[in-house]
């Protein structure tokens, strides 16, 4: 048995270059069951971040009793991080659960059956679309549904109602992946593989707190570091993190500068001759502007702007531009900060330049956030169109109302979706009076919550919330509908490298639940809405029908899901898209043979100029004939809007922590997650810490232009100058308001947003910190992550994190022979292709 | 030689741009894109000018009116407010803008015929930025311009 609330990645299983990665079999059962007592297994794969591991889920006289990680599957080869073990049946299994709709009567929400709740929504929905149409619904959904309730919802919005105000929680966690990988190669699809960890000699890992925001993969790469051959790792992260500690070369930038520093390391790789010319001829547009925009940055240059030293970055460039295969990572760090699309782009870029792409060990993963974010992506549900269709070509406009049977007209086609911060101004401005949430908490989650909080209140908009329980932003809604969670319905969902898992239905929910697609397709049923041959526009019976649906949209797309079914999907590994006749057993990489998805006929986007967002359009996209090449795009650097000054010195940062997930809905129900980190905190440095009088535990006031929060210091190694608290904190288990002492670290973000991803930024803000109060204790921050108290500073004080008995979980170390591609994967192709 | 009296215009034009960038940023805080961006594009519009000196200290630029101005782009006095506001103050600065890049392509045209490679390199730094201004602004505009004209209170 392992604490693996103190043993957050478990127990080495070392394993050199070109390796398989050693199976660890990692299993959590409920208090007193024992592996005989369980009745049945029934598989799945977590949903608590976006690595996507495999697991089966142990039932007992129709309970959630427990979990295990599927050893036989390509992602996680057996294991299992703390929030799959404490936080997944635990967090749906909870005395809080909702059971019964509710409806706003006389102010308050009371108890309905589900006829008087859908009966409430239909009507006003009705309503306002014979009154207003269509730009009056506005529907913002998650990064945590399946695929087939995505793809519902989708359809619904686009071919039944017709709004372009259609997003979800993805545009906060994924939005610039998605972006980044369009503007480069033309469509959405991880080039990379997580097996691309066991063959590089490099990785670089891009704002990407990998040790906590996706443990088991950080285990992989541990198990590396750990073994023969190691790769050489370097971070860009101002917090001294896990990933910060292991690395070669730490860049710890100043907030805000991301896009200096890559336009340094271009620079270097450059000016040192280590491109591989031939390539870039052969396979690559816009180079000459791409090495105009870096040369004014050399390393000394960059250092300046960055706050790093440059000796570090010509190191980096070094190990960049020398290594054989390096494998890049990209994730919040640089999404949700300054010019996140154009510093996203250049480590596509970096790796275009050495032609790095398609080979094992020579991997780009630009992450989710999300355990289905992808899917969000692919099925539109964000605003796209389905299948990675472009808004901007009406041939596949065409294509959609032809699967759909629907006018042409219908289809929001005419301006780019609306994104999310964009849903919710025009709400705040009264033009979008119907508001559909589901499966999502903005009223922690977004920036700026003051103002989120005042436009969630207002009495012209009518509110659906569809959750598991009653969240701060449910509390305001108009209807409330009890959604079923993990374990208590089927369907797919598809992880940041593409592998598509199933994940079945292991028991009953809570009262009368229901799963989010049932809920959508009584929706549409009730709403009538119809095809131009008068049939149902989503006759669906279940889940499997609408992954059959989604198959036929998706066909000849770049996420072909054609040859997977459900049945495959069951028994073996995931499988990884595109799945097709082409790629039986499906793809582990993309982009081996250098020809991209530009073609202006195939692509999902025309793309945009990425300092201002500004379209490029058809015309100007077909005229640089890309003809299969990528792009090289870019932007100049520019500081961030909001810098530190006299009122506000300090740069505000904002982040998870490796036990929570999200507003905590989940893992704060858990109590070995909740216990190890119980309340808000934040992080200040040593320097700063000292010049503002405040000690380990002290009561501090962060203040910024929007609002404050107080919460207790943890004196850390983070980059002086640089202030950082977790986002999971909100008010649903402190009394359900921010009261006189808010804890949520987005009363003090900025609504401001990248041009091209609309992804919001959360990372860079100008604050004060005071002190307010006497320490009581130390500060409720975990001691076995990047919050880890400073080590000259109180360390002693703080005792460290541990989970004690409730936390222990086993281990079977290399319970089985590793999986391979494409061996792995369920062969039952003969009986189970269309 | 006339070229001084459309490098005139066009320092003008570039410095009426970047005022009424300033102006929809100042009018427009609620909308955080337009606000950024039109600082970041006001400064641009200086930045052109700034390059434009040495070409006037070269050609001259002339003040004397003998081609009086028969259409006024002043720049926006003031901005407006409200959806339909922000569509209209877009809609100004698209009209400004296109006047400067229209500008810019007749001193490309003169820079051509002189043989003037310093300039043509001016012209070209600047005459793509203000492309892309305008892109932007019909990006934006397109965007907005829905629900503005068909949902807006």
């Amino acid at each position: 048995m392992v604490d693996r609330i103190s043993e957050i990645w478990g127990t080495r299983t070392p394993y050199g270059k070109d390796g398989l990665w050693p199976v660890r079999v990692d299993q959590m059962l409920g208090g007193g069951v024992t592996e005989d007592d369980v009745d049945r297994w029934v598989q799945s794969a977590c949903v608590l971040c976006s690595n996507g591991c495999a697991c089966d889920i142990a039932v007992k006289d129709g309970a959630m009793v427990g979990i295990r990680g599927r050893a036989g599957d390509l992602v996680n080869h057996g294991r299992l991080g703390p929030k799959g073990l404490f936080a997944s049946w635990q967090g749906v299994s909870h005395k809080d659960r909702l059971t019964r709709p509710l409806i706003r009567q006389n102010g308050r929400l009371v108890e309905c059956d589900w006829d008087a709740a859908m009966a409430r929504i239909v009507s006003r929905s009705s309503q306002l679309l014979q009154e207003q149409g269509p730009l009056s619904h506005g529907f913002y959904t998650s990064g945590q549904l399946f695929l087939e309730e995505y793809y519902a919802l989708a359809v619904i919005g686009k071919a039944g109602i017709g709004t372009p105000h259609m997003d979800g929680n993805t545009r906060l966690c994924t939005a610039t992946a998605a972006t980044a990988l369009k503007e480069t190669f033309g469509a959405d699809g991880q080039p990379g593989t997580y097996a691309d960890i066991d063959s590089c000699d490099a990785i670089f890992l891009y704002g990407h707190n990998m040790a906590e925001t996706q443990t088991v993969l950080w285990s992989r790469v541990l198990d590396r570091l750990a073994g023969p051959e190691r790769p050489k790792l370097v971070c860009v992260d101002p917090r001294d993190t896990e990933v910060a500690r292991e690395a070669d070369v730490l860049l710890a930038v100043r907030p805000g500068t991301n896009l200096a520093l890559m336009h340094a390391l271009v620079h270097e790789v450059l000016s040192n001759g280590w491109e591989n010319a031939d390539y870039i001829r052969a396979h690559t547009l816009g180079f000459d502007d791409l090495r105009a925009a870096a040369e004014p940055w050399t390393p000394e240059a960059a250092a300046e702007t960055c706050g790093i030293r440059a000796a570090d970055i010509r190191e980096a460039a070094r190990i960049f531009g020398t290594s054989g295969r390096v494998l890049s990572t990209v994730l919040q760090g640089f999404y949700q900060s300054s010019q996140a699309t154009a510093a996203s782009c250049q480590v596509n870029n970096l790796h275009l330049l050495r032609g790095m792409l398609g080979r094992p060990g020579c991997g780009v993963l630009q992450m989710n956030g999300q355990p289905t974010a992808q899917n969000n992506r692919e099925c539109g549900a964000d605003g796209d169109l389905p299948g990675f269709r472009n808004w901007e070509n009406p041939e596949h406009v065409n294509e959609l109302a032809a699967l759909w049977d629907v006018e042409p007209m219908v289809i929001p086609h005419w301006a780019p979706p609306t994104h999310a911060m964009q849903i919710f101004r025009y709400a705040e401005q009264g033009s979008i009076t119907f508001l559909w949430i589901s499966a999502t908490n903005p009223a922690v989650s977004m920036p700026e919550l003051r103002r989120i909080r005042e436009i969630l209140a207002q009495d012209e908009l009518f509110l659906v919330v569809q959750d598991l329980y009653l969240t701060e932003t449910a509390q305001a809604a108009d209807v409330v509908l009890p959604a079923a969670g993990w374990g208590e319905k089927t369907g797919t969902f598809t992880n940041a490298n593409r592998t598509v898992h199933l994940s079945d239905k292991a028991v009953n929910p809570p009262g009368a639940a229901r799963s989010d697609l049932d809920i959508f397709l009584d929706y549409a049923r009730r709403m009538n809405f119809t095809t131009l041959g008068g049939r149902p526009l989503l006759a669906w019976s279940g889940p499997e029908d609408g992954f059959e649906a989604w198959k036929k949209c998706s066909r000849g797309r770049p996420c072909d899901y054609t040859g997977i079914t459900y049945e495959r999907l069951r028994g073996g590994s995931g499988i990884p898209w595109p799945c097709n006749e082409e790629n039986p057993d499906g793809r582990e990489r993309l982009y081996e043979d250098g020809v991209f998805p530009t073609d202006p006929g195939y692509c999902e986007s025309y793309g945009h100029e990425l300092l201002t967002g500004a379209t490029v359009g058809p015309q100007a996209f077909r005229a640089q004939a890309p003809a299969g090449r990528a792009l090289l795009k870019t932007a100049a650097y520019h500081p961030p809007h909001e810098e530190p000054d006299a009122d506000y010195p300090l740069r505000f940062t904002t982040g998870r922590t490796a036990y929570h997930f999200h507003t905590r809905t989940k893992t704060g129900r858990a109590q070995p997650l909740s216990a190890a980190a119980p309340k808000a905190w934040v992080e200040l440095a040593v320097e700063d810490a000292d010049g503002l009088g405040i000690s380990e535990g002290d009561m501090v006031r962060v203040s910024s232009r929007r609002g404050h929060i107080d919460v207790p210091a943890r004196v850390s190694s983070i980059r002086p100058g640089t202030v950082f608290a977790p986002f999971h904190y909100g008010y649903w288990d402190a009394g359900g308001s921010p009261g006189l002492h808010p804890t949520a670290a987005n009363e003090l973000t900025l609504t401001e947003w990248d041009p091209v991803s609309k992804q919001p930024m959360f990372k860079n803000a100008a604050v004060r910190v005071v002190k307010i109060g006497e320490a009581t204790g130390p500060a409720p921050a975990p001691t076995t992550t990047a919050s880890r108290p400073a080590a000259a500073r109180g360390a002693a004080l703080v005792p460290a994190t541990a989970g004690g008995e409730a936390a222990h979980a086993s281990e079977s170390l290399n319970a089985a022979a590793p999986p391979r591609f494409p061996h792995a994967i369920r062969n039952s192709r003969e009986e189970g292709r269309p | 030689m006339n070229l001084n009296i459309y490098l005139g215009m066009l320092r003008q034009a570039e410095q009426t741009l970047a005022g009424s960038f300033r102006q929809v940023a100042d009018g427009h805080g609620a909308e955080p894109d337009v606000h950024f961006l039109c600082y970041t594009l006001a400064e641009q519009c200086e930045r052109h000018g700034k390059l434009l000196v040495p070409v006037v200290q070269r050609y001259g630029e002339d003040q004397s009116d003998n081609e009086p101005e028969r259409l006024h782009a002043q720049g926006l006095s003031e901005t407006r407010s409200g959806p339909v506001g922000l569509l209209r103050d877009l809609q100004d600065l698209y009209l400004l803008a296109s006047l400067v890049d229209i500008t810019w392509t007749m001193v490309k045209q003169a820079a051509s015929a002189l043989h003037d490679e310093k300039l043509l390199s001016v012209v070209d730094q600047c005459d793509s930025e203000t492309g892309i201004q305008l892109r932007w602004l019909q990006t934006r505009m397109k965007q907005a311009a829905p629900q503005a004209l068909v949902a807006a209170r």
